[in-house]
């Protein structure tokens, strides 16, 4: 890996449960130096988390063939983790809601919620194969909520 | 940090003292496995204390809901006690801090299984 304070950083791994912990440390790293405090950098680590075991799990089924690729920055406004695995695809649009009565019960399908809940803007991208998430969190106050504030 | 486990007796309750992280591959199937022997050994009141849980993913949420549930369908009552600051916003994000009877501090905890 490089250093996140030289740019951006980007980095390959292997399907793994240890590129999950491996990915989860970098977020928490870049959080920690963007001077995010606990309660967020907490949100956010689990936000990329759950990314990346999507990508890892759901995505490219553990195959040792399949990469997942990760891009990190902190671009002075916005910390943005950008995810991507090799895998078939999944209709992001179209998940099951993990609320709705009947879902709450359910083992599975709060990964994407919980991203959703903690980042503030989440992209899904189609890849040839594959799926690209990119998830930002704004570190700097956006214009419209600075003046709603 | 991995998952531990501890169990103890209390008044007729199962205790289960859980420290460390309920995440996928690091303390979801330990979780898992410890409920399925409480249960088939004949437990029909588990407590399980998150006091020293400081963290927990989907798929942990997920071990929860299948603990809890997989105790209703044996005749079983699962309850939560000492929920962390994390994982309680965690549970009230995903609304199953409704699903489950959650206490601070355990002789209320106990006294609610009589």
């Amino acid at each position: 890996m490089t250093n996140p304070k030289a740019g951006k950083l980007s980095f390959s791994l292997p399907s793994t449960m240890e590129s999950v912990s491996e990915i989860e440390a970098a977020a928490e790293k870049l959080a920690a130096e963007a001077g995010i405090d606990e309660d967020e950098r907490f949100r956010i680590t689990m936000a990329v988390r759950e990314a990346a075991v999507n990508a890892v799990l759901h995505g490219n089924d553990y195959d040792p063939a399949k990469q997942v690729t990760a891009s990190f920055e902190n671009n002075g406004k916005s910390l943005i983790f950008t995810l991507a695995d090799q895998g078939k695809g999944v209709d992001w649009e179209n998940l099951p809601d993990p609320l709705a009565p009947e879902n709450l019960l359910r083992g599975t399908g709060r990964g994407i919620f919980l991203i959703r809940s903690f980042m503030d803007e989440v992209h899904f991208r189609q890849l040839q194969p594959g799926t690209e998430l990119t998830l930002v969190k704004h570190i700097t106050p956006a214009p419209e909520q600075s003046q709603a504030s | 940090m991995a998952l531990t486990i501890a169990s103890r007796e209390l008044d007729g309750v199962t205790v289960l003292d859980l420290s460390g992280r309920i995440t996928l591959g690091e303390g979801s199937v330990q979780l898992r496995e410890a409920i399925r022997d409480l249960i088939s050994k004949g437990s029909k009141s588990i407590l399980l204390n998150l006091g020293d849980v400081n963290y927990i993913d989907s798929s942990g949420l997920g071990e929860l809901v299948g603990a809890y549930t997989t105790a209703k369908n044996q005749g079983a009552n699962l309850k939560l006690l000492n929920l962390t600051k994390k994982v309680k916003d965690v549970l009230q994000l995903t609304k199953l801090y409704t699903v489950f009877d959650v206490y601070d501090d355990e002789a209320s905890a106990i006294a609610s299984f009589k």
